[in-house]
């Protein structure tokens, strides 16, 4: 039992998750956002590390990774920074970025300092599910970590239960097979696939992510899952000048 | 295979299928398909037609009389130059086209360096009438502009990749992207042994076909079929894995994979995967590339745009781990020196990437009677303005 699952024992529907990118766009900024996010009433939080390379990844999310480690963001100074996380931020906290600079920090030592340092998950997209049994599972439960899958309406009814069984917090559900930053798809099919989620009656939540940026598809999403996951825009409000103050506002605008 | 994919899609440690889920469905459908697909008499009937009297298959097998003086041995280049579209690459490119056709793919991708993949691949989807995007680098666009044009020509659409550092690995980052987007009706045609499971192993069978003919072309010409060194140029590795294919096994041979050294490897300007590389996960596989400390991808440097890649196929990283092949590096300058000897030598302009094979002769010893068959991977035309810039004619 994380803080993840805490969360989610409480509060069942309405769940809003932001992310955002360490080290955009100041390098010292990571905790001072989450900060501002939790006081503006956000449910939890994505940390991404920031790669090189990122594929499942639109433009806004890709220029904050660059910007990111132009500032010098590494896994090592973001385990740093996050040193004082629980004197700070009491929300559940999720670490998010691909797999390579993991298998470098070492994956053992990853899950070590996440659990550490108070993170509650990690989500990797490019980590699929049999290289995460085979090799990095007991990496994730020695550590308590929650580790969150994605399903896209191409993903079979056979391999979501499998997903729903190796999960034990949610499941990310993608607005459609995208990369980050597209527009939330509203069509029959998208709503058949929620619909069909909801009737395999998962015993994971589902949250849905990509393609959320208002209220609106906030509000949409809400319909059918415990909640959603804004990203690429909430990544380009930190572009503009004064972003922690606006963090407030925007969280506002979008929480109903 | 001894040296083949296992059934999870590994070499070793390497190989997998690191790919988000939204590529999923692709990636396995692929690798529930593709041998089915492959060993399918009328895919092999179609595939063996048009290799024949589309490509101009077999591609001969041509002992280098005055590389042979000048080296010391039987020099042999396999000349993978004379197919159609310039390289080996349209073998691959003929290959996954039809494989596409057979999953019923609307429309295809592909990612190019150099822009002898993406040639081939607007070459196949001209001939079958299938919608085509090719993804290039920016800096590659300009550097290979002849190919750009010929890739418009044929009906393709090129998209600059412009994230990044604007080269191989950036292209192919886009039409991953691309293809998480249209999940359904679009196959990617990946142009090297690199990427998820099963793509290396499937590509790696669909060029296997050069050193299949240059075995029977040894054993017709010089009464042996086992060359004493077989050598080829390695970005990703997609002439080399062919040529070495069929002599792995015979562990007599020796392999010889010559990467780019750039303006050499300790100069920050070089993409030899192996000397500077560790392992980690690129374009969806575990595999030698090179990158920080952090686990962030560096950005190769080669005059070659097909050889400036930072990492190489998952089977290549086995077959150097376990020492099964032994890769060596070449600079820029070597490289253009030994495509200006083949010209004036054996009156062949060899591409630059093909170029940094045949540098490698300069450092090897041979005995008068070793047979050396090398991949001649591609032909020089796309080249001509960085040769005549470089040697200022």
């Amino acid at each position: 039992m994380n803080r993840l699952n805490a969360l989610f024992n409480k509060k069942k529907d309405n769940l809003l998750s932001i992310y955002y990118t360490a080290g955009y766009p100041e390098v010292n900024t990571t905790l001072d956002i989450a900060e501002a996010l939790e006081r503006a009433g956000v449910d939890f939080l994505e940390i991404g590390f920031p790669y090189s390379d990122p594929v499942a990844d639109g433009p806004t999310i890709q220029h904050s990774s660059e910007k990111a480690l132009e500032n010098g963001m590494t896994l090592t100074l973001l385990f740093e920074q996050l040193k004082d996380l629980r004197k700070r931020i009491t929300i559940p906290i999720l670490l998010m970025g691909y797999v390579n600079p993991i298998v470098q920090y070492g994956i053992e030592r990853f899950c070590k300092q996440a659990a550490e340092v108070g993170v509650d998950g990690i989500i990797v997209p490019d980590l699929p599910m049999y290289e995460y049994e085979a090799m990095y599972s007991r990496y994730f439960i020695d550590n308590n970590l929650s580790n969150i899958f994605l399903v896209t309406p191409q993903t079979s009814e056979e391999r979501i239960r499998k997903i729903d069984e190796l999960s034990n917090s949610f499941i990310y559900l993608l607005s459609s097979s995208s990369i980050t930053g597209g527009q939330l798809q509203v069509s029959v099919n998208i709503e058949d696939y929620y619909k069909r989620i909801k009737a395999m009656q998962l015993k994971n939540p589902a949250i849905i992510g990509f393609g959320i940026s208002d209220d609106k598809s906030f509000k949409k999403a809400c319909e059918y899952a415990a909640g959603a996951i804004v990203g690429s825009a909430f990544v380009k409000l930190l572009g503009t000048e004064g972003y922690l103050e606006k963090i407030q506002g925007f969280v506002k605008s979008i929480r109903f | 295979m001894k040296y083949g994919v296992n059934d999870k899609g590994y070499y070793g440690d390497f190989g997998g299928a690191y790919i988000p889920e939204m590529l999923y469905p692709n990636v396995e459908e692929l690798r529930e398909q593709y041998l089915k697909i492959i060993h399918d008499a009328d895919f092999i009937a179609e595939f063996d037609q048009l290799l024949k009297d589309y490509v101009g298959r077999p591609s001969p097998l041509y002992r280098a009389k005055r590389f042979s003086e000048k080296y010391g041995a039987n020099i042999f280049f396999k000349r993978e130059d004379l197919n159609h579209t310039g390289s080996h690459k349209i073998n691959n490119a003929i290959g996954q086209i039809l494989l596409a056709i057979r999953l019923g793919k609307k429309r295809i991708i592909a990612e190019t360096g150099a822009g002898q993949h993406g040639v081939a691949t607007a070459t196949v989807c001209a001939l079958k009438g299938i919608e085509c995007v090719v993804y290039m680098g920016e800096v590659d666009m300009e550097r290979q502009a002849p190919n750009v044009s010929r890739m418009k020509m044929l009906g393709a659409k090129v998209v600059p990749a412009k994230s990044g550092s604007k080269t191989l690995k950036d292209a192919t980052n886009e039409a991953l992207r691309d293809w998480i987007g249209n999940p359904v009706d679009t196959h990617y045609i990946i142009g090297s042994v690199v990427g998820p499971y099963p793509y290396p192993d499937m590509v790696a069978r669909f060029q296997s076909i050069i050193s299949l003919e240059a075995k029977k072309q040894l054993l017709e010409q010089t009464g042996k079929e086992l060359p004493e060194y077989v050598m080829a140029c390695v970005g990703g590795g997609s002439n080399a894995m062919g040529m070495f294919y069929h002599f792995l096994n015979d562990e007599k041979v020796n392999l010889v994979a010559v990467e780019a050294a750039g303006k050499g490897v300790d100069s920050g300007h070089s993409a030899a995967t192996t000397f500077l590389g560790r392992e980690g996960v690129l374009h969806g596989s575990r595999t030698i590339l090179m990158q920080t400390d952090d686990g962030q991808v560096v950005e190769p440097y080669s005059i070659s745009a097909g050889l400036d890649y930072p990492g190489i196929g998952p089977q290549h990283a086995h077959l150097y781990k376990i020492n099964r092949a032994q890769y060596v590096s070449i600079t820029d300058d070597e490289a253009l020196q030994a495509g200006l000897l083949c010209s004036q030598l054996e009156g062949i302009i060899p591409a630059i990437e093909t170029a940094h094979a045949l540098a490698y002769l300069e450092k090897m010893t041979f005995k008068p009677d070793d047979n050396v068959v090398i991949c001649l991977s591609g032909r020089g035309d796309k080249d001509l303005d960085t040769y005549i810039k470089y040697f200022n004619f």
